[in-house]
Formats: C-alpha cells, structure tokens, sequence
C-alpha cells in the first residue's frame, strides 16, 4: 500500500494507476454506456499488451531486436486451434500445451538465432518467423490461407470464454500477472544480468556470466508470454488463421513496444492503448477534415512512425519524467 | 528433361529478379549501415509508375524506360528526406522509420491507384515462345528477362568493380570514416547509391510485373526473400548476393514444380499441391538459418 501511495507522486504513477483502474472496470463502463464495440477494442489492447510486454523482456531489456515475436502468437493460437479442432476442448489441456510448444520453439530457434548479432539476428528471427508462417498457411487440414474457425478453450465451471465481461477481465488479470512476472523478472539477480549484456556483452562476459544463457531465458520466457497472447487472440475471435503472425504484426509489436517507450515496464502498456487509440480515432479525425480522408489514415501514420523513429525515442513513457531506476 | 530445363530457366529467371532488387538491399546496407524495409516499396513504386508511363507512351519499352528515372528520383527523395537522418541511428530506430514508410507507400498508392490490382500486358513483340534448344520453347518475355538481367548484372558488376564511382562505393562499404576523411563527398555518394538502389528495385518491379501483377503491397513479402538473400550472401556482397539469389531462385522454382509430384507419393493430390509453396518457401527460410548457423555473417560476408 505504501509502495502505491509513493507511485502516486509522480506522474507516471499517476497515468499507470488511472490505466489500470480504468481497464479494471471497464465492462462496467461499456455495459452503463452500452458500448459493446469498445469492450472488443479494449480487449483487443490488453491482449496486445502482453504480447508487447513479453516482446519488450527481449528488445527492452535484452536490446535483441527481435523481428518475429508474432510467431510466437501464432503458435500459441494454432496449438488452441489444432487441439480444438481435434476434439480436445478443455483449456487446462490447451494452454499448458500451446506455452509449452512455444518454449520448446523459443528454446531451439534462440539457441540458433542467438550466435548472431546486430542486423544478421534481426533478419534471421524474421525468418523463422516467417518459416512458422509459411508452415501454417501450408497446413490444408486446418485452414491454409484461409484460417480457421474455432470453438473456444473450455473452463467447466469455471469461467465461461463466450461471456466477453468474463473473457476481458480474465486478459486483463493475466495482463497484470505478465507485468507482475516481468517487474519481478528485471529486478532480479537476472534482470541485470540481462541489462548489463545490453550495455556491455563484453564485460558482462568478462564479469564471468553465460551471456549467451541468460540471453537464451529470456528468449524463451519472451516466447512462453508471446504464446499466452495468442491463446488469448485465438479465444477472443475463436478464430486463427496464418494472418495473425505475418511479419506485419511482428512490426506492429515493434511499434507498440517503441511507441509506449522501450524498457519501460508499463511502455509496452501505454503504447498499446496509442497505437488501437490511433488506429481508432485517426480515421474519423481525418474524415472531420475531409470527408474520404479517413480511409487512407495509415498515410498520416506511416510518417508519424518516421517522426516516433527520429525524434522521440524514450517513447510516451519519457514524456511522464525521468525513471526512478 | 526438356521440363527440367524448363524449370531450372525458370529458376534462373527468378533469381535474376531477387538479385535486382538484393542488390540496391546489400549495397545500402554495406555502406550506409542502413536496414531499408522500405526497399520493397520502391519495387511496388517501380511497378505503378510503369503501369502509368506505359499507358501515356502506349510502349511497353518507352514506358518502362521512362520509370527508372523516375524510380531513380523517388529513391533520392526518400533519402534525402528519411534515409539520410537514419544512417548513425541504431537498427531499431531504422526498422521503425522505414516500417512507417512502408504504411506510408502502400496506403499512397491505395489513394492514387485505387485498390485493385492493376496489370501490365507483355508487349506484343516478347508475346511469343522462342526455341531455346530444337524443339524446346519457351516464352520470350521470360528469355528477355534473363537477358536483361544478365546484362544488368555484368554492368552492376563493371561499376562496382571497374570504376571511380564502384571504388567509393566498396571504400564506403569497408570505411564510411575514411573516405569521408579523404576528401570524398560522402552525401552525395550515398545520395546516388540509394537511388541506384531504387533503380535496380523499380527495374525489378516492373519487370516483375507482367509475369506477376501490379499491386499493393507486392514489394513486402518479396523484401523479406531479398533479406533472406544478403543474408545468405554476406551483407555488402554483390558477389555473395548474385550466388545466393540464383540459390533461392532454384529452390523456389524446384520446389514449387517438383515437390507436388515428389509429396503425393505419399499423401492426397489436394494436400500435396497445398503443402508444396509452402514447403519450397519454408526450405529457403532453412537454407539461411543453416547458412548463418555455419557462417554468422554470410557465405561472402565481412568475418569480425
């Protein structure tokens, strides 16, 4: 309590409770007013922020610009998939299993991607991000191209994945679990491990750490909470298909982590809730200013992206102050 | 046989297209440290701007002609404008940008062309089959592209390798520093490389084009095989660029050719002819993480 109360000095602590209590009781809000569509847009924001969340361990704190991180949303929503489509509809079956097989795959393609540096580990990540593409639109039995409809993971008696009350506040539990997990995660003894590799490999090896381990964790713990979030996106739309981990989504997250501002717990939060803000309002902004312009916002974004890129790069985060650590 | 040569052409043929447009890739890469996704769009852009010239010119050839000049403009603007303040940022900075200029090309053609796809007819004169040995035709317009990427490529190897201007580019690819130390406008050198660059890419395009079609996006998941390729080749290698286009080029068009046939040996017609692009795209993504995996920088790369 005390530690929320020192939080609520500053104005990042400020910005970050009044996000967490909004997202906290947001269906209350949607059902008052009647917005089911924001509900969805909302839904849609706390599953891409853990996904960004698990992407910022890497590229945040590890500073490996990691190219690929939809794959990783894409197995876990092809292994939800496969399974129920299968017959295997019990969530306590399929999650563990998607994690799992992303860790496995997280593990393998990190022990690989990981001998390499700078722009070469930028492009090879890309690539088997686009390997695990290719192989899902190649799988006919299950959609191809097309993608599949799905029936949602079942909780007996638990939790019922239809209710879309239900199904938002158990993301936004897990959301907070993630970045509970990653505040943990970065202030441990491994978090500086991680860091110091960021700034300085070199002496960090030299300081006697296994770079290339740590490095290799955090790959796949990257992995296992990228897989989380496409269980997640498969339940929202109980549908999966290859689109979900085209190299355009893996951009998207970059986006998303730098926007929010990069190795910044809360970063990959604030850059979520822009970047669906900006996909949402720009449109009707621009349709203000000229009837028809809306439709081709993403001309308008793209060079806000440049912009971002060139000039702001600590992100929204280094708008709310200097950082305590 | 003749069906083996046919594809092996094909393979050819498609690998001279990769190496165009990897080549403008690997050269801005090597020298100005730049990872350009945009590259791809100035593909599309070569593309679109053709479509519009041939149909002014009523030439296929004239219209053509018309837009590597254009193409060569359009990539000195892009630099000027956001390549040139890209180059002493790290990779992510310029992942971001470039990512924001692809958004920004693909949505700009989306409001100037309209949406659907557009296509390019191949002239009348290539609209024919030629015997490539007795008895063994095959399409004229894909022979030109051969041939015109065959050309293209000695000269890009003459320039890189012969001349004044190729010296800077392989001084700037080995010392950007030095050079500029030496006296070398080094802006303008990088001004003109990347609108080579954007060159050799529209070429591409539009050459492309009556093969594929002419549409939004085209340029995106080409790039990432153009990626795939320098990186197999060594970033800043023509050399290492050219062998492994021609690589990737066979693979795709084996693959995509033999591998049906090759997979209903042992499952379903359906899911054979489903599973083969697939599996001939997956096979290249493999043949680089076995390349770096072996070389860390390339079959032709620079060794740290």
């Amino acid at each position: 309590m005390a530690g929320l109360l020192s939080a609520l000095r500053t104005p990042r602590g400020i910005v970050t409770v009044f996000l967490l209590l909004v997202l906290a009781v947001l269906p209350l809000l949607t059902q008052a007013f009647d917005q089911r569509y924001l509900l969805s847009v909302s839904t849609r924001i706390v599953i891409w922020s853990i996904a960004a969340v698990s992407l910022n361990v890497i590229l945040g704190y590890g500073g490996l610009v990691s190219f690929g991180h939809a794959a990783f949303l894409g197995i876990g929503g092809y292994a939800v998939g496969i399974l129920s489509a299968e017959g295997f509809e019990s969530g306590w079956l399929q999650w563990p299993v998607a994690i799992l097989v992303a860790v496995v795959w997280a593990t393998l393609i990190g022990a690989l991607s990981l001998r390499t540096r700078g722009v070469y580990f930028i492009m090879i990540t890309l690539a088997f991000a686009q390997l695990v593409y290719y192989l899902s639109s190649g799988l006919a039995a299950y959609g191809g191209d097309d993608g599949l409809n799905i029936s949602r993971s079942r909780f007996p008696g638990l939790i019922d994945l239809r209710d879309k009350a239900a199904f938002y506040w158990l993301c936004f539990v897990l959301l907070c679990g993630t970045l509970w997990f990653c505040s943990r995660l970065v202030h441990s003894r491994f978090g500086y491990v991680l860091r110091g590799a960021k700034s300085n490999e070199l002496r960090m090896t030299a300081l006697g750490f296994p770079v290339f381990r740590y490095r290799l964790v955090a790959f796949a713990l990257a992995g296992a909470f990228g897989a989380l979030a496409g269980i997640l996106l498969a339940n929202d739309g109980a549908y999966i298909s290859p689109a979900m981990m085209s190299w355009v989504k893996s951009g998207d997250l970059i986006v998303i982590v730098v926007l929010g501002g990069i190795g910044a717990l809360f970063g990959p939060l604030y850059g979520a809730v822009a970047f669906f803000v900006v996909e949402e309002f720009l449109p009707p902004l621009l349709d203000l200013l000229h009837r028809g312009w809306g439709e081709y916002w993403q001309i308008v974004f793209g060079p806000l992206l440049v912009m971002i890129a060139l000039y702001a790069r600590g992100g929204i985060d280094s708008l709310l102050g200097r950082r305590r650590d | 046989m003749d069906y083996l040569l046919i594809q092996v052409l094909n393979g050819v043929q498609l690998g001279l297209l990769m190496f165009l447009l990897a080549a403008g890739l690997t050269l801005t890469f090597g020298i100005m440290d730049l990872v350009n996704l945009a590259h791809g769009s100035l593909y599309m852009m070569g593309a679109y701007f053709a479509w519009t010239l041939i149909g002014w010119t009523n030439s296929f050839v004239l219209g053509a002609l018309l837009a590597l000049p254009a193409c060569f403009l359009l990539g000195v603007i892009v630099e000027i404008v956001v390549a040139r303040r890209l180059y002493a940022r790290d990779h992510l900075d310029q992942v971001l940008a470039t990512f924001g200029l692809i958004l920004f090309f693909n949505e700009l053609v989306r409001a100037i062309w309209g949406p659907e796809g557009r296509s390019i007819a191949v002239p009348a004169f290539l609209n024919r089959t030629v015997n490539i040995l007795p008895g063994v035709p095959y399409p004229a317009y894909r022979f030109a592209l051969i041939v015109v990427g065959t050309i293209v490529a000695i000269l890009l190897a003459w320039l890189v390798a012969r001349t004044r201007v190729g010296m800077l580019i392989r001084a700037g690819a080995s010392n950007r520093r030095m050079i500029a130390a030496l006296g070398v406008n080094i802006e303008l050198l990088f001004s003109l490389v990347f609108g080579l660059g954007a060159v050799f890419a529209g070429l591409a395009g539009l050459m492309a084009a009556p093969i594929a079609s002419v549409k939004i996006g085209m340029g995106d998941d080409i790039l990432i095989v153009a990626f795939v390729i320098i990186v197999i080749g060594g970033i800043g290698s023509i050399k290492g660029a050219f062998v492994a286009a021609m690589v990737v080029g066979q693979i795709d068009i084996v693959g995509r050719a033999f591998l049906p046939d090759f997979l209903k040996t042992f499952m379903g017609a359906a899911s054979a002819s489903a599973a083969a692009p697939a599996i001939s795209q997956v096979l290249i993504y493999i043949v680089m993480a076995a390349v770096l995996v072996w070389r860390p920088t390339g079959l032709f790369g620079q060794r740290t």
